[in-house]
C-alpha cells in the first residue's frame, strides 16, 4: 500500500479550510492545507462582517489579537426608492461591550493571521499551489494532484474547502448544477476616508466602533439585490450582491449598477470625498439549503462555500464556513479512531451540521430563494409602500392624520390588494415556520 | 560549491500606492515579495548546486516577517536560511546594511564552510540603490560582477567563473576568480516552478535567526544612528493630472504639439 | 564613524569614458558641479583614470573643470571594478574632495558603491536634484532621489562623513559650456596585471539588442495600436529626430515584433525621460508602472477613453500610424538637426 503524505489534505485556506486544519492540527493529526493564492486571504473577498462566536470556540478571545477593523454597535436596514430612504435598525450598548457580537474585517489580513495560527498549531500550509484533480482508488478519494512537478499527495481524507466554485465537488459529481439563480454576483469597493470623518458620518464615538447598513428596496428595480455599507477603520466597504440571473435577464452592467447605487442621495454623502482603493467581484452562493451538494463521499468531505453554506439574508458565510470546518475535522478524528473513512462513517458530518444552527438556519430559510424568485415584488413593492406611507405620515400638508391613514390604506388596497397581502404574509410565515 | 545569496523582502512595488492626504506610502495590504532580481540570484545559485553539488545558503536582513521570503527561497531550492533580525539594524542605509550582511555572512561561513560565489540582486525595487552588492564585495574583498545576464562557464576546480554582464549599449564577458560577488539581472535565467516536495521541505525547515548577540556584529556600525546618510524628508511627487487633449487649430497637430513642448526641447538643447 | 570635515574640499566629478569619448552625463555633472562649487565657494574638479585620459583635458576645461586629477596606466584600459577602484581611491584619499558626483550609469553604479564602502562614507543613488543646505554649518549637500519606483521622493544628506557621494541620473542636468583654465594633476599608481582578479574576454556592442532605455531623455514608445512590425520604423524615425530612442509595450514584445529589451513597464524597464511619447498604447497599469514618472507624457490613441490619457500631459486622439510620420516631418524641420543626447 502507498504511504500517506498526510492524514488529511484540505484544499483551500479560507475560513472553512483553516478552521478544519486548526482543529486537526491541535489533535496532532498531520494535515496539509493547499492554497492557490500567494498567501491565505490573498484571493479572498468579503464584505466584511465576521461573527465572533464560531471562531471564539477555537481561539478564545481571538478578537484581542486578530486584525479587526471595528466592532459593530449598530446594524441598520435601509429601504431605498429613487428619491427616499426609510431607515430602521438596532443600536445597542450591549453590542459595545466585550467580547462583542461581530466585527468588520479585511479578509486579506484576517485570513493571513488565522493561517499563522493554524501553521503555529503545526498544520502545513502550502501556498501558490493549485489542486488540479482528486486521486481516486475506485470510488474512494485517496489524494490530490497539484499543478506542481512531483505534485501528487496521498491521504486518508480530502476536505474540499475550495470556495463557491468548488471544482472538487464538481469533479466528484456531488454538486447539483449551479444555476444563475443560485449565485449572486457581489461587487465591492473599498472607499478610503479618514477615521474621524467616518465616526462623524456614522455617529459613533470612537474609531473602534462600527456600523453596518443593509440596503434593499424598489431602487434596485426588478432585481433581487442587497446593497451594503460597512465601516472599517479608515475606509468603507460598499457593495452590492445581485442574483446573477436578474442581472443577465435585465442586461444590467454590474458596474453601472454600482455607480448608480453610489449616486443615491442617501449613499452619496456617506462616501463623499472618499477615494476608491480597491474594486472586486466575487460570487456568493445564495441558493440556500436546496442548492447544497452531497456533503461527503468515501474519503471526502465538503465544507464552507463549497458546500453552499451561506445564509445570505443574515450575511453569514464565514462563520458557517468555520462551523462546518470544525465538524468535518471532528468527523475525521472519530473516523480515524476506527480506521474507517468510508461514506458511512463520514455521514456523521452531515448529521452534526443538521443538529447545529448551521443547517437549522438554512432549513428555516430554505424556501426563501424560491419565494423571492417567484415574488420578487416582496422586496420592491412592499418597501415602496412603506417608504410612501412614511413619507405621507410626516409630510404636513394640512391633510388630517386620520385622512392620511385612510389614503394609505386605500393605496395598499389598490397597489397591493388586501388579499394578496394576506397571501404573502401566509407564504412567508409558512416558509419560516 | 557553496553559494550564499543575499535576498531582501520588499513590498510589491506594482501595488504600492500613495496617500495624497497624508503624503505617505500605503503599504497596508501590499504583499511582500522577494526582490524580483534576487529570485534570479537564487535560481542561479541553485543551478550551480545542481551542476556541481554543494549547498545554497540564503541570508536576509529585515523584520521577522522576512522569514517568509527566506522560506520562499528554500522552496526554490536553497538549503540553509538565515535572518538577521535585531532592533539595532533598523533604519540602516546601504553602508550599514552591507556591514551587517557582511558580519552575518561570516556566521554563515563559520557554519557551512567557505563561500565560492556570493550572489545578490542587481538592485532592490524599493530603494533602487544597487549599492549593497558592490558594498558587500568590497567588504568581503572579492571581485565584483554586477548586472550578470549569463553564466557561461564555471570551473570550481581552477577557481574561476565566466560571466556575461550588461554594460552600456552592449555586454561584456568577464573571467573572474572565485570567490566573487555576482549581482543578477532578470535575464540571468528563467525561474523554475518548484516541485511540491521542495515547497513542503521549505515549510518544514527552520530559518536561523541572527542578531547582535549571536554574531560578532558591532552595534555601533548599524542602524539609523550609525548610517552615514540620513533622510532629511520624504515627499510625494505631485500627482499626475489628466492633461490636455490637443486639437488641430488650423495648424497641423504636429505644430500644435511642437509649440507645447518647445520650452522643454530648448532646455534640453534640442532647439 | 565620522571624518574631520574641514579637511575636505572641492566638488569632484567623475569622468566616465568609453573608447576615448567622455560620457555625456559627466559633462552634465560638470555643469551642475560648477554651480554647487559656486554655492559652497570652492573649485569644481574632474577626475579620471584610464590608459590615456589626459586627452580629455580640453573638453573638460571647456565645460568648467578647474582642475583635472588623473592616473594613466595600461591596466586601466578597460573598465574593471577593482583596479579602477584602487586607483580612484588613491586620488580621493590624497586630495580629499568634499563632494563626488558620478553618473548613475551601469559603470557609475558599479564603481560608486565600492568606493563609498572603502571610504566609509555615505552614497546616495540615482539622484534627480542636488542642492546645498545653506542652513547647515557645513553646507551639506541635499540629494533628492526617487524610491519605490518613483512613488516617493527622499531628500538625503550625509552630515558626518566626507566625501558626500552621489550617483546622478543621466539627462537630469543640462551640460553647458563654460570655458575655464584647467590645471592638470597627474598621479602615478602602480597596478600589476596578474594581481587583477578579472579578465575581459569579450565585449559585444549590441545597441539593437541590449539597451538601457533609462539613459535616454526622449523615448518614443509604441503599443499594439501601431498595427504591424514594420511600423516600428515610425517610432525609430521620430526618436532619431528627437535625439532619443524607441520602446514598446509588452503586447508588442509578445507579438514577437521586437526583443524584450525594448519593453517598458512592470516586467520591463522603468524609465523617467523628459519626454515619453506613447503611441497606440492603452495605458495598462503594468505599462504605467514603468513610465508614469516621465516629465512629459504625450499620448496618441484612437480611443478617447484609453486610460493612457489619464496620465498624459498632452493627448492626441487619432491614428498613430498617420500622426507619427507627421510629427517626424514637422519636428525634423523645426529642430536643430542632430539634436543632442548622443553620447559625447
Ligand atoms: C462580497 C461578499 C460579502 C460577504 N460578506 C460576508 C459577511 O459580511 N459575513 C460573512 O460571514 N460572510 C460573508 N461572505 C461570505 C464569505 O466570504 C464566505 O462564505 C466564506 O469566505 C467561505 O469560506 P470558505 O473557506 O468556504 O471559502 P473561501 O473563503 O472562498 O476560500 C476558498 C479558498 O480555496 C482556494 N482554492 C480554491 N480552489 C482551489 C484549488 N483548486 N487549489 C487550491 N486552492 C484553491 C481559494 O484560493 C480560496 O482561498 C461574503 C462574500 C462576499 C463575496
Ligand atoms: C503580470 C503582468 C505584467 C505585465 N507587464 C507589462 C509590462 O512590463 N509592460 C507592458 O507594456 N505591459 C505589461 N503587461 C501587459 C499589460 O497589462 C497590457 O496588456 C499591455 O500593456 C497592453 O499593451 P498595448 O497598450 O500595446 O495594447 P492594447 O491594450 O491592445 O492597446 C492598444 C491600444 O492602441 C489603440 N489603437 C489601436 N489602433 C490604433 C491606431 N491606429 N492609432 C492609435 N491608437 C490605436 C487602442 O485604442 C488601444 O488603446 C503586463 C501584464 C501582466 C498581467
Ligand atoms: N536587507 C537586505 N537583506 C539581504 N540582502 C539585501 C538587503 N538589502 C539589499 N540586499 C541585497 O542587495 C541587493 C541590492 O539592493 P539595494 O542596494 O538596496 O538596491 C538586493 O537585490 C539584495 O540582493
Amino acid at each position: 500500500m502507498r504511504k500517506n503524505d498526510f492524514d488529511v489534505i484540505i484544499v483551500g485556506a479560507g475560513p472553512a479550510g483553516l478552521a478544519a486544519g486548526y482543529v486537526l492540527a491541535k489533535e496532532g493529526i498531520s494535515v496539509a492545507i493547499i492554497e492557490r493564492g500567494i498567501f491565505p486571504g490573498s484571493k479572498n473577498v468579503m464584505g466584511g462582517i465576521f461573527y465572533r462566536s464560531s471562531l471564539d470556540d477555537l481561539i478564545p478571545d481571538f478578537y484581542k489579537e486578530a486584525p479587526i477593523e471595528r466592532h459593530i454597535v449598530e446594524q441598520k436596514i435601509w429601504l431605498l426608492s429613487e428619491d427616499s430612504m426609510f431607515s430602521t435598525g438596532i443600536k445597542s450598548e450591549k453590542y459595545n461591550v466585550e467580547p462583542y457580537n461581530c466585527f468588520s474585517i479585511f479578509r486579506a489580513k484576517f485570513d493571513k493571521w488565522f493561517a499563522k495560527k493554524v501553521a503555529d498549531a503545526s498544520a502545513m500550509i502550502i501556498n501558490e499551489t493549485v489542486v488540479k484533480d482528486l486521486i481516486l482508488d475506485g470510488d474512494r478519494v485517496i489524494g490530490v494532484k497539484t499543478d506542481r512537478p512531483n505534485g501528487d499527495l496521498y491521504c486518508d481524507v480530502v476536505i474540499a474547502a475550495d470556495g463557491v466554485n468548488s471544482f472538487l465537488t464538481k469533479s466528484l459529481g456531488l454538486r447539483k448544477k449551479i444555476t444563475t439563480n443560485n449565485v449572486a454576483l457581489a461587487l465591492k469597493e473599498i472607499i478610503e476616508l479618514p477615521d474621524k470623518v467616518i465616526n462623524d458620518r456614522f455617529g459613533v464615538s470612537g474609531s473602534s466602533e462600527g456600523v453596518t447598513i443593509e440596503i434593499t428596496g424598489p431602487y434596485f428595480d426588478k432585481m433581487r439585490a442587497i446593497g451594503f455599507v460597512y465601516t472599517n477603520r479608515n475606509s468603507l466597504s460598499l457593495g452590492l450582491g445581485v442574483v446573477t440571473e436578474d442581472m443577465v435577464k435585465l442586461k444590467i452592467n454590474p458596474n453601472d449598477l454600482l455607480e448608480k447605487f453610489k449616486s443615491h442621495p442617501a449613499i452619496k454623502p456617506l462616501i463623499n470625498g472618499g477615494e476608491t482603493k480597491e474594486y472586486m467581484a466575487h460570487l456568493i452562493p445564495e441558493g440556500g439549503y436546496y442548492s447544497m451538494p452531497k456533503l461527503y463521499s468515501n474519503g471526502f468531505m465538503v465544507v464552507g462555500d463549497a458546500a453552499m453554506l451561506v445564509n445570505s439574508i443574515h450575511r453569514e458565510g464565514a462563520n458557517l464556513a468555520i462551523e462546518s470546518g470544525k465538524f468535518a475535522a471532528r468527523t475525521y478524528i472519530e473516523a480515524k479512531k476506527i480506521g474507517d473513512f468510508s461514506q458511512k462513517t463520514l455521514s456523521s458530518y452531515q448529521k452534526k451540521l443538521e443538529d447545529s444552527f448551521v443547517l437549522r438556519d438554512l432549513k428555516t430559510y430554505k424556501n426563501l430563494p424560491k419565494l423571492l424568485e417567484e415574488k420578487q415584488y416582496l422586496i420592491s413593492k412592499y418597501p415602496k409602500f412603506i417608504i410612501d406611507a412614511m413619507y405621507e405620515m410626516y409630510n404636513v400638508d394640512k391633510v388630517s392624520k386620520s385622512e392620511k391613514i385612510k389614503l394609505i390604506m386605500n393605496k395598499a388596497k389598490k397597489e397591493l390588494g388586501y388579499f394578496n397581502i394576506l397571501k404573502d404574509v401566509f407564504s412567508v410565515w409558512r416558509d419560516f415556520r | 560549491m557553496h553559494s550564499l545569496v543575499f535576498i531582501k523582502q520588499v513590498p510589491d512595488a506594482a501595488q504600492v500606492r500613495v496617500d495624497y492626504h497624508t503624503g505617505t506610502l500605503i503599504r497596508e495590504g501590499v504583499p511582500a515579495i522577494i526582490n524580483p532580481y534576487d529570485t534570479h540570484a537564487i535560481e542561479a545559485a541553485v543551478q550551480m548546486k545542481d551542476k556541481f553539488g554543494g549547498i545554497v545558503s540564503v541570508l536576509s536582513m529585515g523584520p521577522p516577517m522576512a522569514e517568509e521570503a527566506l522560506r520562499k527561497a528554500l522552496s526554490m531550492g536553497a538549503d540553509k536560511a538565515y535572518l538577521l533580525c535585531d532592533k539595532v539594524f533598523a533604519g540602516s542605509d546601504t553602508w550599514a546594511t552591507s556591514y551587517a550582511l557582511w558580519a552575518g555572512a561570516q556566521k554563515v561561513i563559520q557554519e557551512n564552510g567557505p563561500v565560492d560565489i556570493f550572489w545578490a540582486g542587481k538592485q532592490a525595487i524599493d530603494g533602487d540603490t544597487a549599492q549593497t552588492g558592490p558594498g558587500l564585495a568590497t567588504r568581503l574583498d572579492i571581485p565584483l560582477v554586477t548586472c550578470a545576464i549569463k553564466i557561461i562557464e564555471a570551473n570550481p576546480e581552477k577557481g574561476y567563473i565566466i560571466v556575461q554582464r550588461l554594460i552600456e549599449g552592449g555586454s561584456e564577458t568577464l573571467q573572474v576568480s572565485m570567490p566573487c560577488m555576482i549581482t543578477a539581472e532578470k535575464e540571468l535565467n528563467d525561474l523554475r516552478f518548484s516541485p511540491l516536495p521542495d515547497l513542503i521541505k521549505a515549510v518544514k525547515s527552520s530559518v536561523q535567526l541572527l542578531n547582535s548577540t549571536n554574531t560578532t556584529i558591532d552595534p555601533a556600525q548599524c542602524g539609523l544612528k550609525n548610517s552615514p546618510t540620513k533622510v532629511k524628508r520624504v515627499f510625494i511627487p505631485s500627482k499626475r493630472e489628466r492633461g490636455e487633449i490637443l486639437e488641430p487649430s488650423g495648424k497641423e497637430i504636429a505644430d500644435v504639439l511642437f509649440e507645447k513642448i518647445e520650452p522643454v526641447l530648448k532646455q534640453m538643447g534640442r532647439v | 564613524m565620522s571624518h574631520n570635515i574641514s579637511e575636505y574640499k572641492d566638488v569632484w566629478v567623475f569622468v566616465e569614458h568609453d573608447r576615448g569619448k567622455i560620457e555625456h552625463v559627466s559633462l552634465e555633472l560638470l555643469t551642475k558641479g560648477c554651480q554647487l562649487a559656486q554655492d559652497i565657494g570652492c573649485n569644481v574638479c574632474a577626475f579620471a583614470v584610464g590608459d590615456s585620459v589626459e586627452a580629455f583635458s580640453d573638453k573638460l576645461s571647456e565645460y568648467g573643470a578647474e582642475k583635472f586629477y588623473f592616473i594613466e596606466n595600461p591596466a586601466l584600459r578597460e573598465y574593471r571594478t577593482e583596479p579602477y577602484r584602487d586607483s580612484l581611491l588613491h586620488l580621493i584619499e590624497k586630495y580629499k574632495p568634499e563632494i563626488i558626483l558620478i553618473g548613475a550609469t551601469t559603470l557609475g553604479r558599479d564603481i560608486a558603491g565600492t568606493l563609498a564602502t572603502k571610504l566609509d562614507t555615505g552614497l546616495t543613488a540615482d539622484t534627480t536634484a542636488l542642492d546645498i543646505d545653506f542652513e547647515s554649518e557645513t553646507k551639506n549637500l541635499l540629494m533628492t532621489r526617487p524610491t519605490f519606483g518613483g512613488n516617493l521622493m527622499a531628500v538625503i544628506y550625509c552630515p558626518d562623513t566626507r566625501p558626500q557621494m552621489s550617483t546622478v541620473r543621466p539627462g537630469v542636468f543640462q551640460a553647458m559650456k563654460n570655458p575655464v583654465n584647467l590645471e592638470k594633476i597627474r598621479e602615478e599608481f602602480e597596478l600589476l596585471e596578474d594581481k587583477i582578479p578579472k579578465k575581459i574576454l569579450e565585449k559585444v556592442e549590441s545597441d539593437s539588442d541590449k539597451i538601457n532605455l533609462g539613459f535616454y531623455d526622449v523615448i518614443v514608445a509604441g503599443g499594439r495600436g501601431i498595427g504591424k512590425k514594420e511600423n516600428i520604423k515610425l517610432l525609430e524615425d521620430l526618436a532619431n529626430v528627437l535625439g532619443g530612442t524607441w520602446a514598446v509595450s509588452r503586447k508588442v514584445v509578445q507579438m514577437g515584433w521586437v526583443p524584450y529589451s525594448r519593453q517598458v513597464g512592470q516586467t520591463g524597464q522603468t524609465v523617467h525621460p523628459k519626454i515619453y511619447i506613447a503611441a497606440g498604447i492603452s495605458g495598462a497599469i503594468q505599462h504605467l508602472a514603468g513610465m508614469k514618472s516621465s516629465e512629459i507624457i504625450i499620448a496618441i490613441n484612437r480611443d478617447p477613453q484609453a486610460p493612457i490619457f489619464d496620465v498624459a500631459t498632452y493627448g492626441i486622439v487619432g491614428d498613430a500610424v498617420e500622426i507619427l510620420p507627421q510629427l517626424t516631418q514637422i519636428f525634423g524641420k523645426r529642430l536643430k538637426v542632430g539634436g543632442s543626447n548622443e553620447k559625447e
